[in-house]
Order: C-alpha cells, then sequence, then structure tokens
C-alpha cells in the first residue's frame, strides 16, 4: 500500500467523492479513506435531486453558492460520461413543490415572497402556479392539489450512479480508494499529516475532512469545527412504471429507469435499521393526494437512512487556521452541491486556499460558538 | 414447446391472450396456460427489453408479469385463470393507472 500523497480525503461518500474526483481530474495524487459497508452512509439516504427552490432563506449566499451547483451539473453529467460511460441521467427541466389545500398554498406564497425579497439572493426564478396552470405540465395530480411553486433551475439525476461514476473515475485518474479504515487521529509532522487508522498510517501534505456527520470528532483534530448532527429519512419505492411524471417534485420523483421515489422525512430518531410506518404512511398518502394514480401501483421497497445536518443546514468549509492544509467541507444535499464540490472546492483546496468570495460565508465562525437555528429550507 | 397430458381431463375455461382466445384447464396458473398455449408469450423486461418466459413457477423469480384484466406487473404464476379472463403480454413497465 501507498502511503503519500497530495491529499487525503477522508470520507467516501457523495460529498468525499467529488471532491477527491475534482482533486484526480487536477492532476493531484489522492487517497480516499472511507469506512466499511456498514458505515451509516448518508449518500445511500439521498433523494436524488439537484435542488434550488426554497433554499438559503437566512442565507443568500447559499442561493448564489446552489444556483452556481445547478448550472455547473450538466458540465459534471458530462464529463463523468465521457470519463466512465456511466449516463447519470439528469435531467433539469425544472422542479415542482405542489401543495395540497388553501393553506399550504398560502404558506408557499409566502415563502416564495420571502425568498424574492432577500437582499443579495441570486435570483431562483421561482414562481408560484395555480392548479389549472400546474396541470398543463403535471396532467395528472389530483383535485386536492391547490397549486404549487415552480423552478425552472431544478432537477434530478441518478444518484446512484453518480457515486458509481465518481467511483469508477477514480481508477482513470489513479486516485486510491481505501475501504475498512476510519481515521482514529491525525497528526501534523512538519508538513505533513498522519492519518491513524487500523491498517496502518498514512500521510499527505493536505486533507480533506469529508466524512459527514463523523466530521464533527474528526475536525477538532486539526483546530477545526464542525457543529453538525445526523437526521433520519425514509424512502418509499414503487415498482417500475412508464414515465408519467415529467417533472421532479420535492416528495415524488420517476427515476431514468422508471421506478416512483416518494420521500423525504426529516426525522430526530436515529435507529437506520427500522421503519416508522406512521411516517411513510402520511408520506404515501400525501403522494397518493398528489397523483390518484400511484394508488394502484405496488411498493417494492422502503428504507430508512441517516443523513448529515449542519446545525443551521447551510454547508460549511473551512480551513484550519492552526492546521495550514487542512480543509472541512460539511453539507447536507450532497448530490444538488456535487458540481461545486468537484469543480470548485477542489480547485480551492488544490491551490492551498479557500476563496472567501465564493465560499467565505459558509465558515464555522458564522457560529460564533454558539450555534445558530435552522432555517435551511430543508 | 410444452404439451398438455392426455391423461388431464379437467374442464376447460376460456381466456383471451392479447384478444385471441385460448383454452385454458381449471386449476391452470395464468403462466401454466400461457407456456401451454403455443402462442409467443414473452413479455420484456422494463430496464432492457430483454425478453422473458415465466421461469420459476412459485412466485420467486418475476420473470411471468403479465397484465391481467387492465392491472399491469401481476405475477401469471400466482393467478389461477378464470372464465373470460383478459391477459396482455406486458412489453416493458407497467403503465400508471393500469
Amino acid at each position: 500500500m501507498r502511503t503519500e500523497y497530495d491529499v487525503a480525503v477522508v470520507g467516501g461518500g457523495l460529498l468525499g467523492s467529488a471532491i477527491a474526483w475534482g482533486l484526480g481530474r487536477l492532476g493531484k495524487s489522492v487517497a480516499v479513506l472511507d469506512e466499511g459497508d456498514i458505515a451509516k452512509r448518508a449518500s445511500r439516504a439521498n433523494f436524488a435531486l439537484v435542488w434550488v427552490q426554497s433554499k438559503g432563506l437566512g442565507m443568500p449566499a447559499y442561493t448564489v453558492w446552489t444556483v452556481r451547483a445547478s448550472h455547473a451539473w450538466r458540465r459534471l453529467a458530462s464529463e463523468l460520461k465521457q470519463q466512465t460511460g456511466l449516463d447519470v441521467a439528469l435531467q433539469q427541466n425544472g422542479g415542482f413543490h405542489l401543495t395540497l389545500g388553501e393553506d399550504e398554498f398560502g404558506q408557499r406564497t409566502e415563502l416564495v415572497k420571502r425568498m424574492h425579497n432577500q437582499v443579495g439572493a441570486a435570483d431562483y426564478k421561482m414562481e408560484m402556479f395555480s392548479a389549472s396552470e400546474v396541470k398543463k405540465s403535471l396532467p395528472l395530480i389530483g383535485p386536492e392539489v391547490s397549486g404549487g411553486s415552480y423552478c425552472p433551475l431544478d432537477g434530478h439525476v441518478n444518484s446512484l450512479r453518480t457515486f458509481r461514476a465518481f467511483h469508477t473515475g477514480f481508477k482513470a485518474f489513479g486516485i486510491d480508494y481505501f475501504p475498512e479504515r476510519p481515521v482514529s487521529a491525525i497528526s501534523k509532522d512538519g508538513g505533513e499529516f498522519r492519518l491513524t487508522t487500523p491498517k496502518g498510517e498514512l500521510r499527505a501534505a493536505k486533507i480533506v475532512l469529508a466524512a459527514g456527520n463523523a466530521n464533527q470528532t474528526l475536525a477538532p483534530m486539526v483546530g477545526l469545527y464542525a457543529p453538525m448532527g445526523p437526521t433520519r429519512g425514509q424512502i418509499v419505492v414503487t415498482e417500475r412504471t412508464m414515465p408519467f411524471l415529467p417533472h421532479p417534485l420535492t416528495t415524488i420523483r420517476q427515476t431514468d429507469e422508471g421506478t416512483v421515489m416518494i420521500g423525504d422525512s426529516k426525522e430526530d430518531e436515529l435507529d437506520d435499521r427500522a421503519l416508522k410506518h406512521s411516517i411513510s404512511a402520511v408520506m404515501t398518502d400525501r403522494a397518493q393526494r398528489m397523483f390518484p394514480h400511484l394508488s394502484r401501483l405496488n411498493v417494492v421497497r422502503s428504507w430508512a437512512g441517516i443523513r448529515v445536518m449542519p446545525q443551521d443546514g447551510f454547508p460549511i468549509y473551512d480551513q484550519s487556521e492552526t492546521h495550514p492544509g487542512a480543509f472541512v467541507a460539511c453539507c447536507h444535499s450532497g448530490v444538488t452541491l456535487a458540481s461545486n464540490h468537484a469543480f470548485e472546492i477542489a480547485r480551492m483546496v488544490a491551490q492551498g486556499a479557500l476563496e472567501p468570495e465564493l465560499v467565505g460565508a459558509f465558515s464555522a465562525s458564522r457560529f460564533g460558538g454558539a450555534g445558530a437555528a435552522n432555517n435551511s429550507g430543508y | 414447446m410444452f404439451k398438455r397430458s392426455e391423461q388431464d381431463k379437467r374442464p376447460q375455461v376460456q381466456i383471451f391472450v392479447d384478444g385471441v382466445a385460448v383454452a385454458a384447464r381449471q386449476g391452470d396458473t395464468v403462466s401454466a396456460a400461457l407456456l401451454a398455449s403455443s402462442q409467443d408469450v414473452r413479455r420484456s423486461t422494463a430496464v432492457s427489453g430483454a425478453p422473458r418466459l415465466p421461469y420459476c413457477m412459485m412466485g420467486v423469480c418475476f420473470d411471468c408479469l403479465v397484465t391481467i384484466d387492465g392491472i399491469g406487473n401481476r405475477q401469471g404464476c400466482l393467478v389461477p385463470v378464470a372464465e373470460g379472463m383478459q391477459i396482455e403480454i406486458q412489453k416493458g413497465k407497467r403503465e400508471i393507472g393500469r
């Protein structure tokens, strides 16, 4: 096993993989240190949306970052296709958030107004549609749908194939992927980081902590701060069906292979081995009220997964002042932001400094040690 | 490919396969009746479109998926035939609403 690298990325999920792939693309020698198959992988609990609307209330910089990610996704999908032959099935023809009943429609209208009024925020082009306007794009909606918001920048991908494409890309770039190597300690020795794993020590000039919720415990080892924690989400999947849903919704989407995914809850409970049927029942009931035809489909799977959530919901990107060369990257939206991670964060890590004009707002210094309320739109 | 046993004296049941009348026997499963019909009863899969015939005949392999009386993705090997049953050989994915 080779043990010296330009960069060691701690975490082989969607976030770490995107950054590692981006570094490999720039010609860096990269090692990815991952846990084993029993790790609580947030990359398996995602809903695969490349999503813009409603994110960033309370942090205008996040709207700019998210819109940038949405625009960069086509390039990412096309580079992955070219390199690996894998089609990640990116569809970006706009997404809906549907409302049931007049109260929900009113609340959503209010949210759209607040998003529009945010100073310094990117223009989402998010607008409210009446039920009859929605029906022009989504002809199968049910009578309880009161309307919804639409954003032309929204879309979705096949996230499992994206994950696979990154890992296939690792091989082409000569990136070494090491599973079964959770990092238990990090030290700095001269200009070099030393990472302790159960299968030996690894050295790298720079490190990127991209270990999901484990960043919380890893970050302090190199003078960084990553206040975050897990939440649980549940997803219900139906059998494959002929295409019927031409746009993704916040909570319902049809994959390129025909299954319908219904999600995604946000729960405080953290046992990912059990399902709470009262929650699946609400999710599937709402889905059937939005699209009555769904009631005839068979459900083939449902599962619960643990997801990553920075304390206020917004990403955290920082470089350590006490340990230069150590970076931390945390976020909830590992799919949406994958393009930014692959192209921008990787470039900044390679250059050795984060660019304040792009990611300065995401420093954990915003927490001031005291934490912040989650107002992120999740 | 398959021939009915001459000792099989069960009463006939008429079913329709893509609109064509087919003689099945009481107690047949839809898949058994299709295999014995001497018609081309290959469905095609939902992702690759590869052709498939009923295989395990016990509810496990899902290669017998078929549309029965307007409901898609039924496992033909688990459904007994009934007089007048309408069966469609399913090509690709089930349609929403049927």
